[in-house]
């Protein structure tokens, strides 16, 4: 086990290098100057011309991208062409809030999907199946900041009991940490949770069908038992597969919610970098994502062996 | 370790994270004398000189004192300076400090600091850069008392020193200000009456400006960038909101106490509201306008050029703008900036009164113009460029152009735009963007208006008559002079059309009602500003 993870995370190395040429080769093509967005409205081309010199833009492909993975390689990020801060700094700073809603999200999305996926698998046909899966249609229509929206409207503004935007380290406290992330982990988690009940259900629907499940019925187990212990362990692979998929649809969709909720994350960062030209920032979040993306499929693979023991690598 | 011992570690790591739900959790009510403030736009660097975004400038007022500072009557007035005199030729400027100023780190203010603050001023903004090819030498003759020798007079000279345009001739500490102006500076130390706590900046988010104990403040009434900068408040919180809707729950939540610029489809939520105040932020406003490129067909011919401007309505720029909001547009037949000491709308009769589509059309087949596609750069992420373009690609098409529009963002146009090429291999013909009002008070800060042809700002226009009068106006005596100087600018830009005014168009400010002393202005000024709990 640990030489396949060993090996797992050996074998990422040559994939965030593809990644690493492949975003700085599709930086250095795409239109936009970062010189000419520092340099202000006033400024003519010679002054425009000093900046991009400063900054080291007037350089060859080569150079830069070699000089760019020589500081990798030395665990520099490089620095900020905006802010004048090191790109690791910056990325320190939005981790927090962007983890912890990630964290959250996950937990709500967990404990809210999979249930009502058993519940709709159990009752299948039945009104409460029909009422779940709508509800399951409805979560995966509805745009993450309509939802944000109609959240903050109802939730902060009319009812006063949460804030409207904002983010609070976990330092200061569980209850104003986690008040700021309530609204945003509902809207962020809607589209997850309405992926992972349809999965629960369709993935439970066939372990019911099995023999072993007719065979615990007939010795008298009851009906919890048989959900949650017998059928739900079996279903167990497809689910964590999809929440293990999931994970790059909340990196995506946190972008919208950050904007939305006004929480200073990595997906505001993003944003901000790209609009900006913010190389170095811009390298330095993809070169982690994909790293995360990377990480995350290594987590789900050694979950396998956790939750299926007839699963050895 | 099997796989039941993990699962049972999993269950009880979470079940010590969800112990920490058990300790007391202490609400952080905001203090009355903490301002959460929401800005124009993310605050991404801190170098006033190397940057030259309106954002850095306002949060640069409040951590860096100016020499002088231009009042709302428009006038600079004494600020960092005591006194000032000036030969009779005009050549020779002597100033003398203030006693008592002091930087936020401690050390005292001197000569020495101001010569390497404006050295490096000079080499960025525009009348700095006229104040350097004039300048013999610029030198420190004591602690307090500093030199400035020209070759020739400068009549504009303190309100270059005290103009709120972007890059202002802001002090900086000599340590500081002798980094090169083309690198960004990394120690926030000023003199202003804030001071900038750099380990509460999260660029994007949040930046924390806190009251400077040792700040001396002028005795005459605060105005503008003028008189005494009195902060009532201990700290200003910048808050970076990038959507509207958020920032105005946020305003009506009470968790924001001043929203910078409310865009006008929010402000009629916040006029609703009883606890919040809703008033026009800044009277100088902006100045819409699309610039043609005069280096290639069919802008090149200035017949094409007036054509344009003959058939263009500006109510349509400004209602697809603005909406029905009257009170914040008005048409501009001219490039100055209304209500203003210089305004004027001499030669502006072609911008006025119905238009006239036929006529338009006639010129512009004089022009020459053959069906060649119109490349027309259109950022989309800017409101109000996307406004305008649509408008713009609509009169183009009446007018029988083949437009080429390019919709892009707002870094793209700021890229391209500076391309000389033809518009076929990466250039353009047209773009739309906007001025701030204050930048179009007078010659002097207004770039856009320049026509020296390849010097000239993206366009390139060249207008000979138009640079003989902004020299005029820099060599005016008095404000009549400078009146009919302009006048006689204003008339031949639009006879060649230097560009082509949108219109003047005004933008809301909002803020909660237990906040007082909030005044109209170019920039949001935070001293006089208190609030209650």
């Amino acid at each position: 086990m640990l030489s396949y993870i060993l090996r797992r995370i050996a074998s990422t190395l040559p994939v965030m290098a593809i990644v690493a040429l492949f975003v700085f080769s599709l930086l250095y093509i795409a239109p936009g100057d970062p010189a000419v967005v520092i340099a202000g409205d006033q400024a003519s081309p010679e002054d425009v011309e000093r900046i991009r010199q400063s900054l080291g833009l007037d350089r060859p492909f080569l150079i830069q991208f070699g000089s760019w993975v020589w500081r990798i390689l030395h665990g520099d990020l490089g620095t900020s062409i905006f802010t004048n801060l090191p790109v690791s700094t910056m990325i320190g700073q939005r981790l927090g809030p962007t983890l912890s809603l990630m964290m959250v999200t996950l937990l709500l999305t967990i404990v809210v999907a999979v249930p009502l996926g058993v519940l709709a698998a159990w009752k299948a046909g039945s009104l409460i199946d029909r009422a779940i899966m709508a509800f399951a249609v409805f979560g995966f229509s509805l745009p993450v900041f309509v939802v944000g929206y109609v959240l903050a409207y109802v939730f902060a503004l009319e009812l006063e009991w949460l804030p409207v935007q904002g983010y609070t380290p976990r330092a200061q406290g569980v209850w104003p940490w986690l008040q700021n992330l309530i609204l945003p982990a509902i809207a962020l988690g809607c589209v997850y949770i309405a992926l992972i009940a349809r999965i629960t259900r369709a993935t439970m629907l066939e372990v019911l069908q099995q023999d072993y499940i007719r065979t615990a019925r007939a010795k008298g187990l009851g009906q919890g038992g048989i959900l949650f212990v017998h059928a739900l362990k079996n279903a167990a692979v497809p689910i964590v597969t999809v929440i293990g998929i999931g994970i790059a649809l909340l990196i995506g969709g946190a972008v919208v919610t950050e904007s939305v909720f006004a929480i200073p994350g990595l997906g505001r960062l993003t944003i901000d970098a790209i609009l900006r030209r913010d190389y170095p920032v811009i390298q330095g979040i993809v070169l982690l994502f994909s790293f995360v993306y990377v990480l995350v499929n290594l987590m789900i693979d050694v979950i396998y062996t956790l939750v299926d023991p007839r699963i050895r690598y | 370790m099997d796989r039941r011992t993990v699962l049972k570690g999993l269950a009880g790591a979470g079940g010590l994270a969800l112990s920490g739900l058990s300790a007391p959790a202490i609400a952080q009510g905001a203090s009355a004398r903490t301002l959460r403030f929401v800005p124009q736009a993310n605050l991404a660097n801190f170098d006033p000189i190397w940057g030259t975004q309106y954002v850095v400038r306002n949060a640069a007022a409040l951590v860096w004192d100016t020499l002088y500072g231009v009042d709302s009557a428009l006038q600079p007035q004494r600020q960092m300076v005591e006194s000032e005199e000036v030969t009779d030729d005009g050549t020779t400027w002597t100033f003398k400090l203030r006693p008592g100023l002091k930087f936020h780190d401690g050390e005292p203010v001197r000569s020495k600091d101001v010569v390497a603050s404006l050295t490096r001023w000079a080499a960025r903004d525009p009348m700095g850069l006229m104040l350097k090819a004039l300048q013999q030498e610029l030198t420190a003759v004591d602690d307090r008392t500093f030199k400035w020798v020209l070759k020739q007079p400068f009549p504009k000279m303190l309100y270059a020193l005290g103009k709120n345009n972007s890059p202002c001739a802001f002090i900086m500490p000599e340590r500081i200000a002798q980094t090169d102006p083309f690198k960004q500076i990394g120690d926030y130390v000023g003199s202003g009456p804030m001071k900038f706590a750099k380990g509460e900046w999260v660029p994007g988010a949040k930046a924390v400006f806190e009251k400077f104990a040792d700040y001396v403040p002028r005795q005459e009434k605060a105005s503008w960038l003028a008189g005494g900068k009195q902060m009532l408040l201990d700290r200003v919180e910048w808050i970076v909101m990038p959507d509207p809707a958020t920032a105005a729950a946020a305003l009506q939540n009470g968790e924001i106490d001043w929203w910078e610029n409310p865009i006008a489809d929010l402000v009629p939520v916040l006029k609703n509201n009883k606890n919040i105040s809703v008033d026009i932020g800044d009277p100088l406003g902006n100045v819409g306008s699309f610039r043609m490129n005069f280096l290639y067909p069919p802008f090149n011919d200035v017949r094409a050029r007036r054509a344009v401007l003959m058939a263009m309505s500006q109510e349509d720029y400004m209602r697809a703008l603005v909406g029905d909001d009257n009170s914040l547009w008005k048409s501009l037949p001219g490039f100055f900036t209304p209500d203003t000491p210089l305004y004027t709308e001499a030669g502006g009769e072609v911008l006025k009164g119905k238009r006239d589509l036929d006529a338009a059309k006639k010129l512009l087949a004089e022009s020459g113009y053959s069906g060649q596609p119109v490349t027309c750069l259109v950022a989309q992420d800017q409101p109000i460029t996307k406004a305008f373009g649509d408008v713009t690609a609509d009169l183009l098409k009446k007018l029988g152009m083949n437009v080429d529009f390019v919709a892009t963002d707002w870094g793209t146009v700021g890229s391209r735009r500076a391309q000389k090429t033809p518009p076929g291999q990466g250039g353009w013909n047209m773009f739309h963007t906007w001025h701030a009002g204050s930048d179009c008070i007078n010659p002097a800060p207004y770039t856009a208006i320049r026509a020296n042809g390849d010097k000239a700002w993206f366009g390139w226009p060249n207008s000979p008559g138009t640079e003989k009068e902004v020299t005029s106006w820099f060599e005016a005596k008095g404000l009549d002079e400078e009146k009919a100087a302009v006048a006689r600018l204003n008339k031949v830009a639009l006879e060649d059309v230097v560009y082509a005014p949108t219109g003047f168009f005004l933008s809301y400010t909002a803020w909660r009602k237990n906040v007082s002393g909030i005044t109209k202005g170019p920039l949001p000024f935070f001293w006089g500003v208190s609030k209650s709990a």
